[in-house]
């Protein structure tokens, strides 16, 4: 019997197939598929922090604007007793998805500034998040602000956090660092209890018609795989934290590709978007075939095996591979 | 020890009301609308009555629905109430005749309003309450916040055992929303006050079928007269009820009450009698007066109906010589006012039978004050009491006001003050949109609440919509405070908008060594020299102590935008001394919780935040050795103003309208037009800049202007030669035109800064796509200039009107709009409907206008934007009532359709006297475009000069009534909760009745005016006041309920959906020659967002096929095609992509996320559903197709 097994932030895993954090997790429903699918944990789609100051502003602005000017109308809107602001409904969501499924249910809380946001966070653990995905998407534009400022932001966040919570924590990274290593080593130090690698880098598109900026997102290929895997592989056996491969994960190779560079999860969102909810299943229908056919027993087995400090050419992950690759002429076929 | 609260007098009666009740029937009316406000909201919070279940609320079409629905559920024995005002407690009396007439314990709660006479009036007196006095309702007045509450329950408690129905009345807007420190009954309370064998009574007389009697029959002369009499002995024991009922909540609550109560003087000689809150300015007077020596004093009347002479005589001292009596309203050809002839009588018949107390009859007077909130002081009292000793008695006098016509007004000192030394008064000066009146509500109760102190607020608001001015009055001090008058010596002072210091005289209510508090963007060290001379002058006479603080740079920094309302309220704790600095910081902290805390941290630490903040950036001002060295005001209007609006509109403008006497008064109501352009109001920051060289010219701008300040031209390019040199101009864009110059031209002083216009702007800057052809741009730097062009740019003349092509946008935006610069609000989405309207019909054109927003922003004063072109023409405009407004429309129809008959007969009748040939081409003309008009009216012309020298009768007649022979244009129009509701029985009779008008419905989905509550309009899924749990129906579809008489015109249009079907739809409305009705999609602020995408939620309420358009045009049907014709896409975008963008929407998603998700896939459904109706209806041949 072909053991899947994982172990990620301290959760034990059925397998290592994480549905990545999506919009798909706003429906209980498609969690509880993913789960019937296969999957052996979720991590649910984010709360953002701009989510949470923004729908306050709104509302305080929209409720209030007009009132008080006229003595006909000094309101224009019944006073409601409560608002369930972005959060509540949020934390209400875990509730109800840690009551529908038997998986870990991993919360996600998007943002990037240390304020009294990160209540929330505690707030999560106490609605029943068996973890917490810290996802710090950020888009430096301040000519200004330098990247090891940039950096010292993300690490107070994470300390914030790690210290207003008991269940684990795992950071989501872009891969926008000078020196990821140091920068994993620096996360690690301070008790990120996972490193997720990495954040998509949504690229604004031109709307040549509109001449408008327009958001544009599109599903990740299974290249992307790759920049992962070289990190993976470069830092593993030198952290502590756990490491999940997210982005580029397809297909069962993929999976195995993202154990053997160290990590403890494959997390997919992508594939399943495009192929829907079954495809989880489908994956890790493979993956234990591959396995099987290629005579591993566990996941654990294979897991860093390919990581730089294991395998025969640790120069493969440096500068000399880089010349290597040139001179190989190997970029001219892609 | 019940808690004290501050509440003002809507909240403490429907508390009462609210307990003691089973079904409330509601409808909105200034300024009753709060206590069906509150109603709907507990019920929908499920706050249980005494008797622990939830009273049934509903919203009726009209007060009369309510009266009838109030009616009925009396009948079936349901305990019921309530709540009305002015017009609203009108359309109530034939049900209350009914409801007393029949002996049913009842109560309605009156926000005492003033009846719309010569003109509307929100504000308070006592003619509505006074119409009903023939009902046989009884009649409490509660004189305070406090009282309003007490009378309540009186008034439940009274009527259960009187079986006769009760007013519970308390004057609008100073008692109903005054806030002050009360004390409520508890639910134990009323249920001690309310007799359950009397509850049980009145049940037991319910309409049952187990138990069934009949009543509302028919009587006839040989009973009626009896059986009307036999309720004699129910009234006769009703006053002696309300007495007994009084003194239980005495006994209970340990406020003591009599229905006649006198303070004064045990030995009066002079004695006031009157009621309502001008009691409280009284009572403070006689308290004065009194301890000077006077032998005064006040009986202050509780209860009017049943007038109980016993009482009376009780409550008078037998030392009353002479009685002034003061009624707030006026019955005009009447020997006296209502209160005083009942005084008279009471006492002539007491006199008669012996019964009086009085050695000889005393001197009787009596007066007015007070009509629609006009001020009523202590000083006034005093001139009241000093008329008293003059001989001959002054009787039929007014009392507050100049009347220098008929010399009925009394005159009096008005610096006689009796304000008591330990109360701290202050008043603030704010803008509508900085939340200085929530501050001030917010600081009223955390004074009167958290403190022993007791507060007290009133809060005067000005007559526009937008950038409206208020002011709030605050008092503080250790007794009651029952001053129901403003502040006229204030020990503290604030004016929270830095460009008030030139427009308002702020320190005018100072008291000498008073706290001044400025919000102004200019160091302490620079504003003295920023000031104005009067102002400087009033500082240093008065010894005025002066602070600034920069908050709205702030409030900018902390994220607060332009509510500096916690920033200021900080200042003031800090500056006045109310409390402790520190005490109250924290109070105002733990208040902020309270009140943001349900809309989330972020707005909770901003505010927190501005609290820290604010006291670092205080800065007393040092005024030692400052002199007088700042600007003179210039005048508000210039000498070349027409003489009213120079000696009449200007003194309103200038807040100085109280001054104006009887004199300066039209007599009948009857004011000249066009007195915006007058009002160089300035209240937007920014104003839009235009780009000339990538204009494309479209109009859109001009189209969507809601105040009609930007404005395209043509012009001569000779007349070029004396423009301002910043004026620009560009080649036009017309054939035939583009010798000339174009003009895209901006009113700077009159903007509101909605941003629609650039919003609206279709082109872009190719190098910098943020820029379009419209940019907003600071206005102060452009302020002169700009209105040197403005002024250059009306100066010009207009195209002319049959050069254009009318079916063309652009075209129509050439037009001159004479509806202009309204009170409205910024980015109001009625308003560019009906200045559309103006330009294409404007110039003979007549208006019924309904009650409500339309109403107010088009003809509250001081000034009005309907207008005149350079010919003297231009729309004329009335307007009635609510809910009568189609027929007041079909009346005008008929009146000149009547008079253009007549004149056609009299030019036959006359022809040899015109001359043959011009009195054919008058009968003949076609008017159905502008030239035929413009031919038409030379042709009147001629006919005038031709008659000129003839002196005959019909001569006469026809030269009088000569103007009606050019074509009519009759437009009706209102919003929705007067076509939906209140008025639909009127409008569908109009509807019915093939005459040519054109009714044009600005649906905003929502009653607008009041505040915002639901219209059979309100779409299913939207939060509304009086549908606080989303509104479950679908709305009404009223253009296809006109459609099924086949004969009315219809169309449904959205301006920012698509304009030129907006034009289209207007032009085939006036030319159709029987009744139009066009319904057009109106973006509101009760809507909830930023009103500069009112276009862009335009176009997706039609995308989402929430609004689709449409025309039903009787014509094509006559030519035997298809009359409809779906002129919008199917839907394209899902619903929620158009409903959570406002927060009519959202908010119900925030606070009830399931029911939310239910209401959004219904109102999908009515989507789809309305969708398929339409799409089969347009799909149909016509009869023409099928061969017919």
């Amino acid at each position: 019997m072909i053991d899947l097994s994982t172990k990620y932030l301290g959760l034990e895993l059925s397998s290592p197939l994480v549905c990545s954090s999506s919009p798909m997790m706003q429906d209980i429903d498609n969690i509880r598929r993913m789960e019937d699918a296969g999957a052996a944990a979720v991590v649910l789609h984010s709360l953002f922090e701009e989510q949470i100051t923004l729908e306050s502003q709104d509302l305080d602005r929209n409720l209030f604007h007009g009132a008080e000017s006229y003595a006909e109308a000094t309101s224009y809107f019944p006073d409601m007793a409560t608002y369930n602001i972005g959060p509540d409904a949020y934390l209400e969501h875990i509730r109800k998805a840690k009551a529908a499924v038997k998986i870990p249910v991993i919360a996600s809380l998007n943002g990037i500034s240390s304020g009294g946001w990160i209540g929330w966070a505690k707030r999560m653990e106490e609605a029943g998040a068996d973890a917490l995905e810290l996802n710090t998407y950020f888009m430096p534009t301040d000519l200004d602000v330098s990247g090891s400022q940039l950096e010292e932001m993300y690490l107070e966040l994470v300390r914030d956090v790690k210290r207003s919570v008991s269940i684990p924590v795992a950071v989501k990274l872009s891969s926008f660092f000078s020196s990821i290593p140091n920068f994993c080593a620096s996360l690690d130090q301070i008790g990120a209890d996972g490193l997720v690698l990495f954040n998509r880098f949504y690229q604004p598109d031109f709307d040549l018609e509109a001449l408008e900026v327009v958001p544009r997102l599109e599903l990740s290929s299974p290249q992307e795989l790759l920049l992962r895997l070289h990190w993976i592989a470069v830092m593993y056996g030198r952290l502590n934290a756990d490491m999940a491969v997210t982005g580029g994960v397809h297909g069962a190779t993929d999976v195995v590709k993202s154990m053997m560079s160290g990590a403890k999860v494959a997390m997919m969102t992508s594939a399943v978007l495009h192929h829907g909810i079954d495809h989880i299943a489908a994956v890790r229908h493979e993956l234990a075939q591959w396995l099987e056919t290629h005579e591993y027993e566990s996941i654990v087995q294979m897991q860093g095996s390919m990581s730089q400090r294991k395998v025969a050419e640790p120069a493969a992950f440096e500068r000399a591979n880089y010349m290597k690759v040139l001179r190989s002429g190997a970029w001219s076929h892609r | 020890m019940r808690p004290r609260v501050t509440l003002d007098g809507n909240e403490a009666a429907a508390t009462v009301a609210y307990m003691a009740s089973e079904v409330i029937a509601i409808y909105p009316i200034t300024p009753a609308s709060p206590m069906g406000e509150l109603a709907d909201k507990w019920a929908a919070q499920e706050r249980p009555n005494i008797w622990g279940s939830v009273p049934r609320v509903v919203e009726m079409q009209s007060e009369g629905g309510a009266a009838g629905a109030v009616h009925g559920a009396l009948q079936t024995g349901a305990l019921t109430t309530t709540f009305t005002a002015s017009q609203g407690l009108l359309l109530m009396i034939p049900n209350m005749y009914k409801i007393a007439g029949e002996l049913t314990p009842a109560v309605i709660h009156i926000a005492a309003r003033s009846l719309a006479t010569h003109a509307l009036s929100i504000f308070c007196d006592h003619s509505d309450v006074m119409s009903a006095r023939g009902t046989g309702f009884g009649m409490l007045f509660g004189n305070s916040v406090q009282e309003a509450a007490d009378m309540a329950l009186v008034a439940h408690a009274a009527t259960l055992e009187a079986r006769v129905p009760f007013l519970n009345i308390f004057d609008g807007f100073r008692t109903s929303h005054e806030v002050n420190t009360v004390e409520l009954p508890t639910a134990d309370d009323v249920r001690a006050l309310l007799d359950e064998a009397r509850i049980q009574s009145h049940r037991a007389r319910a309409l049952r079928p187990e138990a069934p009697v009949i009543r509302g029959t028919a009587q006839n002369p040989d009973v009626f007269f009896q059986a009307r009499e036999a309720c004699n002995p129910y009234y006769a024991a009703a006053a002696d009820i309300v007495q007994e009922t009084m003194d239980r909540l005495a006994g209970r609550l340990g406020r003591s009450y009599r229905l006649f109560e006198y303070v004064g003087a045990p030995d009066a000689e002079r004695v006031i009698v009157m009621m309502g809150s001008g009691a409280g300015a009284a009572e403070e007077a006689v308290e004065r007066l009194v301890a000077e020596g006077e032998k005064v004093g006040l009986v202050k009347v509780r209860l009017f109906r049943p007038f109980s002479v016993k009482h009376l005589l009780a409550a008078l001292p037998p030392t009353t010589k002479a009685i002034s009596v003061l009624d707030r309203t006026k019955e005009p050809g009447a020997p006296g006012e209502p209160l005083y002839l009942d005084i008279v009588a009471g006492l002539a018949r007491a006199f008669g039978e012996g019964a009086a107390p009085f050695a000889s009859f005393p001197r009787i007077v009596g007066g007015r004050y007070g009509l629609s909130s006009k001020e009523f002081t202590p000083a006034m009292v005093k001139g009241v009491f000093d008329a008293l000793n003059e001989d001959p008695a002054v009787h039929d006098f007014v009392i507050g006001i100049e009347d220098d016509v008929t010399k009925r007004s009394l005159s009096y000192d008005p610096t006689w003050s009796t304000e008591n030394a330990d109360t701290v008064r202050a008043v603030f000066f704010g803008l509508g949109s900085d939340g200085t009146v929530g501050a001030n509500k917010n600081s009223v109760k955390i004074i009167g609440e958290d403190t022993d102190n007791n507060a007290q607020g009133y809060f005067v608001y000005d007559s526009k919509k937008s950038g409206s001015m208020t002011v709030s009055h605050l008092r503080f001090g250790p007794r009651p405070i029952n001053s129901t008058y403003l502040i006229e010596q204030a020990g503290f002072v604030a004016c929270h908008q830095f460009t008030f210091v030139e427009r308002v005289d702020l320190l005018d209510r100072a008291a000498p060594g008073a706290t001044f508090l400025l919000n102004s963007p200019f160091p302490k060290e620079e504003v003295w020299n920023h000031l104005p001379a009067r102002m400087q002058r009033q500082i240093l006479d008065k010894k005025i102590t002066m602070h600034v603080i920069d908050a709205d740079s702030l409030a900018q920094e902390v994220g607060m935008g332009r509510r500096i309302n916690t920033i200021m309220q900080v200042c003031f704790f800090a500056l006045s001394g109310v409390l402790p600095r520190d005490a109250a910081i924290e109070r105002i902290k733990a208040s902020i919780v309270k009140t943001y805390g349900k809309l989330g941290e972020a707005i909770v630490k901003m505010n927190i935040n501005a609290v820290d903040q604010a006291l670092s950036h205080l800065a007393e001002v040092d005024v030692s050795g400052a002199e007088v060295n700042g600007f003179v005001i210039p005048p508000l209007v210039g000498d070349d103003a027409p003489a009213f609006v120079r000696d009449v509109t200007s003194v309103m403008m200038d807040n100085a309208g109280d001054s104006l006497p009887v004199s300066a008064m039209p007599v009948d109501g009857t004011f000249p037009v066009g007195t915006t352009q007058f009002e160089k109001r300035n209240v937007t920051n920014e104003i839009p800049a235009w780009d000339a060289d990538i204009c494309i010219q479209c109009g859109k701008c001009v189209m969507v202007c809601p105040h009609a300040v930007i404005r395209a031209k043509v012009i001569a390019p000779e007349a070029l030669a004396d423009a301002p040199p910043t004026f620009k101009t560009t080649k036009p864009r017309w054939k035939g035109m583009t010798d000339q110059a174009y003009s895209l031209q901006v009113a700077p002083e009159d903007c509101t800064g909605c941003s629609l216009c650039v919003e609206v702007c279709p082109v872009k800057n190719k190098s910098e796509p943020r820029l379009r052809a419209l940019n907003m741009v600071p206005q102060e730097p452009l302020r002169d200039s700009e209105r040197e062009n403005w002024n250059f740019f009306l100066k010009q003349p207009e195209v002319g009107r049959d050069l254009l092509d009318f079916q063309k946008v652009k075209d129509t935006q050439l037009l001159q709009p004479l509806f202009e610069f309204s009170g409205a609000c910024a980015g109001c989405g009625e308003t560019p409907y009906i200045k559309l309207v103006t330009q294409l019909f404007g110039d003979r054109m007549v208006v019924a206008n309904a009650t409500g927003c339309s109403s107010i922003y088009g003809g509250n004063l001081p000034t009005t934007p309907w207008t005149t072109n350079a010919k003297g023409r231009g729309p004329a405009w009335a307007n009635s009532l609510f809910e009568d407004n189609a027929e007041f429309g079909i009346g005008m129809r008929l009146s000149i359709d009547k008079q253009t008959e007549y004149a056609r007969e009299l030019v036959q009748r006359l022809a040899s006297d015109i001359g043959q040939e011009l009195a054919d081409a008058v009968l003949a003309a076609d008017q159905s475009d502008e030239k035929g008009i413009n031919a038409q009216r030379e042709r009147v012309d001629a006919l005038r000069a031709a008659l000129a020298d003839v002196e005959t009768g019909p001569a006469r007649d026809l030269k009088a009534l000569a103007d009606t022979l050019v074509k009519k244009s009759v437009w009706i129009i209102g919003g929705d909760g007067w076509a939906y509701d209140i008025g639909y029985g009127g409008l569908d009779h109009v509807l019915a009745s093939g005459q040519d008008v054109n009714i044009l419905v600005l649906d905003t989905e929502v009653y607008s005016n009041t505040g915002g509550q639901a219209s059979k309009a309100t779409p299913r899924a939207a939060v509304a006041k009086f549908a606080a749990n989303g509104k479950p129906q679908a709305k009404k579809d009223l253009g296809m309920i006109a459609m099924a008489y086949g004969d009315v015109y219809v169309a449904r249009i959205a301006m920012g959906a698509d304009d030129k079907q907006t034009v289209k739809a207007l032009l085939e409305a006036e030319a159709w020659p029987g009744p139009s009705l066009v319904i057009a999609y109106s973006h509101c602020i009760a809507h909830g967002y930023d009103l500069k995408d009112g276009l862009k939620q335009q176009d997706l309420a039609v995308k989402s096929g929430h609004w689709p358009l449409f025309r039903y045009n009787p014509m094509r049907n006559e030519a035997g095609e298809n009359p409809f014709t779906l002129d919008s896409k199917a839907p394209s975008v899902p619903l929620k992509d158009y409903i959570y963008n406002e927060t009519r929407y959202t908010m119900l998603v925030r606070s009830k996320p399931e029911a939310a998700k239910q209401l959004l896939d219904d109102a999908s459904g009515d989507v789809s559903a309305r969708w398929s109706k339409y799409a089969f209806l347009a799909g149909q041949t016509g009869t023409k197709a099928e061969g017919k």
